[in-house]
């Protein structure tokens, strides 16, 4: 931040940008190698926690996120609290459907 | 006579430049927002069409006026224009875009293009619900329910899907815009506990716009996605999941009603203070309830998915959790109403209006109570009940105060009144022709009459026809104001800067404004709703 309240605009190196695009390129070929194995219940588990990390490594390099305001982080985190709750929600849901049978069944 | 000349002379929004181009060309939000109000006016009397052949449709208990194919388009293409491209943009995109940067003091938004490719966005959006309509139409329910969208229709559904779709990024842009305005260009002393309530209510509109749109936008191409390609995301058959869709879609279309509402209890809160010249009381309170409502509203969707076999946890989940949101709701009624108390009350026409919106939203909320308890749904699921419900809401709430936020404001964006004495018959032929249409529906939903329906037995006959004649009545009571204020834009008195006698900034400056709202930036050291700063001008009546 300087005086007018503007964020500073941080330029990574070089080398930073390069070691992000290789651990994002590292972490699509472990999605596509980890899709071959049967992990059961994990596998959408390890798939999306992979595409979390690569989410994240973009987010605050690439976009600059690591460097922004309070309020820009504040926006970021907003965003990831809605998708909890779409997840959450939703998998109260999912999670208890089989509870109870199905009547007639 | 001596007032009319400088009136003539004034630089306005409206004078500053002529011409088709310096309209669809323009950064000025005073006049994207004016091409917002011609804009959705044409989608509200094509909606309202459909929705008038709906009524007569139903007049006879025989489907003998379409045939049930054709019914099934029309409350569709109702639904969908409504919706998506009437009460979405309905008072944000108008009477946002006017007063929200008037009413903190600057000169425009934060985007001023981003603005007008918002504008750009609802048309394109609509020209692709419109060419579907003209082409032969779409019958999946304004809800677009799979399996029956991505797989057993036969009508239009990708063109619609598409035009929703694009005016969802209208909806969006709008809501960024002024998220970013209120944070970065409120006036000097403008703090935000000095921020009028409306854009308190828009703040928190604008949050859900940013938030829940992008679902809808998503979980719309994933229909598409399924329908063209057949990949299985919500059908079985495919690995997919039915009510995954009811989740995605409602995860928007629950909040996109406090869409429609917030905005409308922004407009009351100006009303209601204005008219009784008191601060609202409870200022905070009203600020953060708006909050709250923005927040709540995104934890009770599963509502809509009581007999949709979801979880019955789930539904206890959701049903306890919908009972939350009625309490920021009740806190603004309950406030409003404490602002009448020992007010100096006057009764004109936006007033009128604030009592129709108080009135008939609060039914619209109880019988939500209804419809959110799990047992009494199973019985109201999917009739009348639900219609008349959401009518009370959307119709009852917020269109009650779009227009009474044209009336309240009006005399701004166009520097001239409009005849009162019709402006009150309007207003009481609007409210007596919603009670006749709407009220009936009620009864007719809990003794079992289903939505969706082309035909129906004899014994619902008094009720849907009472209904109808209310349609006709309402019909005309919408049809007024229209007349009305075009026959003011040439005719109507003078207004003079504040004819109310308002407090907000927007009524510091002369109607119509200039381009840039204020001739100097005003300095603030006043909180909202302070009376004893204002100076009421006088209404000046040349045009006689
Ligand atoms: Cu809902």
């Amino acid at each position: 931040m300087n005086q007018h309240g503007e964020p500073s605009h941080h330029v990574d190196s070089v080398r930073t940008y390069v070691g992000v695009l290789i651990a994002l390129l590292i972490a699509t070929i472990v999605t596509a190698l980890v899709a071959t194995l049967d992990l059961g219940p994990f596998n959408i588990i390890v798939a999306l926690g992979i595409a979390c990390v690569k989410m994240m490594l973009v987010v605050l390099f690439f976009m600059h996120v690591r460097y922004s305001t309070l309020l820009t982080r504040l926006v970021m985190i907003g965003g990831l609290m809605w998708l909890a709750i779409l997840l959450l929600l939703s998998f109260v849901d999912f999670g208890t459907r089989g509870w109870i049978g199905v009547p007639g069944k | 006579m001596a007032t009319a000349a400088i009136t003539a002379e004034r630089e306005t929004y409206l004078n500053s430049a002529y011409g088709l181009k310096s309209w669809l060309l323009t950064k000025d939000h005073k006049r994207i927002a004016v091409l917002y109000f011609i804009t959705i006016s044409i989608f509200f009397a094509i909606g309202g069409t459909f929705a008038g052949l709906i009524r007569l449709e139903l007049l006879t208990p025989e489907g003998d006026l379409v045939s049930s194919e054709t019914y099934n388009k029309l409350f569709t293409m109702h639904g969908v224009i409504m919706v998506f491209f009437f009460l979405i943009p309905s008072i944000p995109a108008t009477l946002g875009n006017f007063f929200l940067p008037m009413m903190i003091g600057a000169r425009d938004l934060a985007f001023p293009r981003i603005n007008l490719l918002s504008w750009y966005l609802l048309i394109a959006g609509g020209a692709f619900a419109i060419f579907a309509m003209v082409a032969g139409g779409v019958d999946t329910g304004w809800t677009f329910y799979t399996p029956y969208s991505t797989s057993y229709s036969t009508t239009y559904v990708i063109a619609t899907a598409l035009g929703i779709f694009i005016a969802g990024f209208s909806s969006i842009l709008t809501g960024l815009n002024f998220v970013v305005t209120v944070h970065r260009m409120r006036a000097p002393g403008m703090t935000w506990f000095r921020l009028p309530l409306f854009v308190w209510s828009h703040y928190a509109t604008s949050l859900i716009q940013v938030l829940g749109t992008p679902v809808i936008a998503v979980t719309l191409f994933l229909v598409l996605c399924e329908r063209l390609f057949h990949l299985g995301i919500f059908d079985p058959a495919l690995g997919g999941d039915p009510v995954l869709f009811q989740h995605l879609f409602w995860f928007y279309s629950h909040p996109a009603v406090y869409i429609m509402v917030l905005p409308g209890m922004a407009v009351i809160s100006e009303i209601v203070s204005t008219f009784s010249r008191k601060p609202v009381y409870g200022y905070a309170f009203v600020a953060f309830s708006s909050m709250a409502i923005a927040v709540i509203g995104f934890l009770v969707w599963g509502h809509h998915l009581f007999v949709s076999g979801q979880s019955l946890y789930a539904g206890l989940v959701f049903s306890f959790l919908s009972y939350f949101v009625a309490i920021p709701s009740a806190v603004k009624v309950f406030n409003w109403t404490a602002t009448l108390y020992r007010g100096s009350i006057s009764y004109d026409t936006p007033m009128l209006y604030a009592f129709g919106f108080i009135g008939l939203f609060t039914i619209g909320g109880l019988t939500g109570l209804f419809v959110a308890s799990l047992g009494m749904d199973v019985h109201v699921t999917d009739t009348y009940f639900v219609i008349a419900h959401f009518h009370y809401v959307m119709v009852g709430g917020t269109i009650m105060a779009y227009l009474g936020g044209v009336h309240y404001w009006w005399p701004k964006m166009t520097g001239r009144m409009y005849p009162e004495g019709f402006a009150k018959l309007s207003a009481l032929v609007i409210f007596i022709g919603f009670n006749l249409t709407f009220f009936p529906q009620f009864i007719l939903g809990y003794l079992g009459m289903p939505r969706r329906y082309h035909e129906y037995s004899q014994e619902f006959q008094l009720l849907h026809v009472l209904s109808s004649a209310g349609a006709s009545v309402l019909a005309v009571g919408y049809i007024m104001p229209a007349i009305y204020f075009l026959w003011s834009l040439r005719y109507g008195p003078v207004a003079g800067a504040n004819p109310w006698g308002a407090s907000g900034l927007e009524w510091r400056t002369p109607s119509p404004p200039p381009t840039h709202n204020f001739d100097r930036i005003p300095v603030v050291t006043f909180d909202a709703y302070d009376y004893s700063t204002v100076i009421p001008t006088e209404v000046n009546d040349v045009g006689h």
